[in-house]
């Protein structure tokens, strides 16, 4: 049986709800903060906020990382900015601009008052990243510089050169540093989240695996926050970091935490195509060249010319012609489509004709070489060692790939997961983006999360709590949890078949790409939800993990992985055929306008869909979240 | 694209801490040059797992040059033979075919080997610990314009924040010094006007707590030579300025309380 989801949003006028929900909300007094111990998972830009926040607070803090340090965390490879509505340039920005553009760039499937929270306290993050010694751009006088980001017409995006994810997670990990300095936080480096555990109905703590001497241990808290990243990896090629994974997310969906809009995933315009089959991942090329490079492909199919010689006459600059408002700086779902069509349509650019133009040849005619260098010079010069060409000199190639992922734990206007006592924060939630973001929303996101939402909401959940007993390791659910985590990983060296993790996660990843990926039918849905299963059935009995469990192995922390990617996938296809409606990222073929673009389904479809397990990822149950929409009139998204 | 060919690889093995460890030769007979140096590992450990062998262990993770997590000494050099890159980014372009590329992890007193070529750099996050940080709780900053910062201050101050905490510079000191990791983080917070509070207590506290892990500075400037995003060494003689100064302003300000 579904059930209606209750998001706890505060009753209300939007822009009121932020501030009645911290005036009720129950605290902790300072002096009794230190007797609750939080579990934080995740180092990155939401982790580390939380954590450090929270220890400043006064809560006693254990955090978690499967990295070697917490500045390791895949924030630290965002590029372009962050956006925040400090209208400095007095261009019409405002908190409910910001909030509109998010809404509407979601497509109209995100939570309002979740995004209006968000877009209020974006101007608190600038000013705490200022304070950390964010080294942001500045203007000659000194003040602060902006750009503008896809989706958006005015300025409002911050940045430090083509850095900005590394400089504010160097912040908020040194804030972090300081806390742990002062043995306010423990640290868990190396160490992985591989179960959460639930009793009476609480989270009471997690299981780990140290990926140093494979030692399998419980860790208890009143209450845990999952910073874990998103899921982009399932598609096994993609821009996010070689280690990113669904684990943590998966593991808590398994023991009842809802996973919502799962097929809500972001296809990146601008990363560099694929170049052979050893490759491993995919560069993203920063969303903000676009604000001065020129998307185009040859009008004529096949066209073989260098792009010098190719005259303007015979150039297709698509996103000029179909989005004139926007232009080159259409949002990313719409940029991606049309660079897929052209690709398609046999004007692909690049030795395998897998890419498109990005040229740079006007910009440098206009605002001379050194302004363009001095905007992208560590792009350029990551694009050139990565292609061996010169993008000041040839246009640079560019295709979509997969880069964000929107659906997430589903969590309350509290960032509760449906499991009471576990949170989730950061890229890992579903909240804020709705079925596609806006880029530079997601630095904001997880840093709102974390450092001003979660150490708001989590008083309200503990004060109850206090001096209350609490299941402590020796409770036979932990035990239970660990001999479970045991046998698992003793499964995967034990099965001995032929095919390594990552020859699976390739597979796994063809597949969903090529039926869940850009444009999805229900046909192609119905071919991925009988292969996968197939496929994860290989998996079982056909793995090959080499070396043992007791040392560091990196190809048995992969199995564990892919194992739960598989598990993902089947949740991505079966969120992807029922959702019947195209929306931001999810693009389904049979629900499109005449002139091709997404045709949304309000009356059907404008709710979330969080999915039950139920202990098989294909029979999961589909519960619905209705979305109301009192600030903001549902209007047709159009950029043209 | 075109391929190279006849390669042979001599990788660092070693099981555990405790083990000596030794080189094993491994052949590749072809491989594309638009793959970059880990993807070839990626090849090599994919076929080490078909033939029943344990995979080498490496540290990686964003493959894009800005994490800092890949550390691989290639023919002696930290992070390999191209400039300013870090092994991440270096592609088998920049070799040819028919030679031996040896494969060692980084070798420091102060990152003892864990496992074949990933090495413990913890100690790089006690130095920050000790005081690589600017004190400003969360909820009480001042709006971000308030503090102005000079474009030419900010720029030399992302100069320096631009370390990705790699430790080559570190494993290419003859010393195992970590000199350049250190003084780039105090330059980059010590020119800010946000960390002049804190300015010479960070210096004093980060110097001495390098000192417990890493040796000492002889001005080799192997470590910039190294460093995959080309920190000058002139942090280093920002940070020595400010230790020195730091060793009378600290005494100082401590009679007066
Ligand atoms: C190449 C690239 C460029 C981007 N550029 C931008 C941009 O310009 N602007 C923007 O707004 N957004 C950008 N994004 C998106 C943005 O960077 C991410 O969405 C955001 O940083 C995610 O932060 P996070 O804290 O949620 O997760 P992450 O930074 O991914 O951190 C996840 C943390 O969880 C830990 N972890 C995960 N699983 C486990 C487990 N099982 N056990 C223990 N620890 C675990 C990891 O060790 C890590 O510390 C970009 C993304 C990419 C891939
Ligand atoms: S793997 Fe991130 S810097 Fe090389």
């Amino acid at each position: 049986m579904s059930v209606d989801l209750v998001s706890k949003t505060p009753e209300g006028p939007i822009a009121d709800k932020w501030e009645s929900y911290k005036e009720d909300a129950k605290l902790v007094n300072p002096n009794n903060k230190r007797k609750f111990k939080v579990l934080v998972i995740g180092t990155g830009l939401a982790g580390a906020s939380a954590a450090a926040t929270l220890a400043e607070l006064g809560y006693q803090v254990d955090a978690f990382t499967f990295h070697d340090s917490p500045r390791r965390a895949h924030s630290i490879a965002a590029q372009g900015g962050i956006n925040a509505a400090k209208n400095y340039h007095y261009d019409g920005d405002s908190v409910h601009r910001l909030f509109y553009d998010t809404v509407k760039g979601g497509d109209f499937r995100s939570r309002e008052s979740n995004v209006h929270r968000l877009a209020e306290v974006s101007v608190n993050i600038i000013d705490q990243m200022v304070a950390q010694g964010v080294p942001f751009a500045r203007e000659y006088g000194g003040m602060l510089d902006n750009r503008s980001f896809g989706g958006a017409q005015v300025s409002r995006t911050f940045y430090a050169r083509g850095q900005t994810g590394q400089q504010l997670l160097l912040g908020a990990y040194q804030q972090l540093a300081r806390q742990i300095g002062l043995g306010n936080v423990r640290l868990f480096n190396r160490v992985e989240l591989i179960d959460t555990v639930v009793i009476d109905g609480k989270c009471a703590g997690i299981v780990t695996r140290d990926l140093i001497n494979g030692e399998i241990q419980s860790h208890a808290g009143h209450a845990t926050v999952l910073c874990t990243g998103g899921y982009g990896n399932a598609f096994f090629l993609s821009t996010n970091a070689m280690n990113c994974n669904v684990t943590a997310a998966w593991r808590a969906h398994q023991r009842g935490a809802y996973f919502a809009n799962p097929c809500y995933t972001q296809i990146h315009p601008t990363c560099i195509p694929q170049s052979d089959d050893t490759q491993s991942k995919l560069t993203l090329m920063s969303e903000s060249l676009r604000n001065d490079g020129r998307v185009w492909v040859p009008k004529t199919p096949g066209d073989e010319r260098p792009a010098a010689q190719i005259p303007e006459p015979e150039r297709d600059y698509y996103l000029e012609r179909m989005y004139p408002s926007y232009g080159n700086l259409a949002p990313r779902d719409i940029a991606s489509r049309a660079a897929k069509r052209a690709v398609d349509s046999g004007r692909g650019v690049g030795p395998l004709k897998n890419g498109v133009n990005l040229d740079f040849a006007d910009s440098i005619g206009r605002l001379g070489r050194d302004v363009v260098e001095e905007r992208y010079g560590n792009l350029f010069e990551m694009y050139e060692r990565i292609t061996g060409e010169n993008p000041y000199q040839t246009p640079m190639r560019i295709y979509p790939a997969s880069h964000y992922t929107m659906g997430g734990l589903w969590v309350d206007y509290e960032l509760m997961t449906t499991i009471p006592g576990l949170y989730c924060a950061g890229e890992a939630n579903f909240s804020d983006h709705g079925a596609n973001r806006l880029g530079a929303s997601a630095l904001m996101q997880g840093l709102a999360d974390g450092y001003f939402v979660l150490p708001a909401t989590i008083g309200n959940y503990l004060a109850p709590m206090l001096n209350k007993p609490t299941p402590g390791l020796d409770h036979p659910e932990f035990k239970a949890a660990e001999a479970a985590a045991r046998a698992r990983f003793q499964g995967y060296l034990d099965i001995k078949g032929t095919r390594s993790p990552d020859h699976f996660h390739r597979e796994l990843g063809k597949i969903i790409w090529d039926y869940c990926g850009m444009e999805r039918t229900e046909q192609g849905l119905e071919k991925a939800l009988s292969e996968l299963p197939a496929l994860y059935d290989e998996f079982k009995k056909d793995l090959r993990v080499t070396g043992s469990g007791a040392s560091t192995n990196q190809t048995l922390e992969k199995a564990g992985r892919v194992d739960d990617f598989f598990q993902l996938g089947m949740l991505m296809c079966r969120d992807a055929l029922e959702r019947r409606e195209s929306c931001g990222g999810h693009f389904r073929v049979e629900y499109q306008d005449e002139e091709g673009e997404a045709k949304r389904d309000d009356e059907h479809f404008a709710h979330v869909a969080a999915w039950e397990w139920t202990g098989d990822p294909m029979n999961a149950i589909r519960n619905v979240e209705e979305l109301d929409f009192e600030a903001v009139h549902l209007a047709t998204r159009s950029y043209k | 694209m075109t391929h190279l060919t006849n390669l042979t690889l001599k990788i660092w093995r070693q099981s555990g801490p405790d083990d000596g460890g030794h080189f094993e030769s491994y052949k590749v007979d072809e491989i594309s040059d638009e793959a970059s140096f880990l993807e070839m590992l990626d090849v090599l450990n994919e076929r080490l797992i078909n033939e029943g062998q344990e995979a080498v262990v490496f540290d990686h993770d964003c493959r894009e040059g800005i994490c800092g997590t890949c550390s691989l000494m290639i023919d002696g050099v930290a992070h390999g033979p191209q400039r300013g890159t870090a092994t991440c980014q270096l592609h088998m372009r920049k070799f040819t075919s028919n030679v031996e590329i040896v494969v060692e992890p980084w070798r420091a007193t102060g990152f003892p080997i864990i496992k074949d070529l990933m090495t413990d750099r913890a100690a790089l996050d006690r130095i920050v610990e000790a005081g690589g940080y600017i004190t400003a709780p969360t909820g009480g900053a001042p709006d971000a314009n308030l503090i102005p910062v000079a474009k030419p201050v900010a720029d030399a101050a992302m100069d320096a924040a631009e370390c990705i905490g790699c430790g080559a510079c570190v494993a290419a000191c003859p010393n195992g010094a970590a000199n350049l990791f250190t003084g780039a983080k105090i330059t980059h917070l010590n020119l800010l006007p946000q960390g002049q509070a804190e300015r010479f207590s960070r210096a004093e506290a980060m110097v001495e707590k390098m000192e417990e892990y890493f040796g000492s500075c002889t001005n080799h400037g192997e470590c910039e030579a190294a460093c995959p995003k080309s920190i000058s060494i002139d942090v280093i003689a920002l940070m020595n300025a400010d230790y020195l100064k730091s060793k009378i302003k600290n005494r100082k300000s401590l009679s007066r309380t």
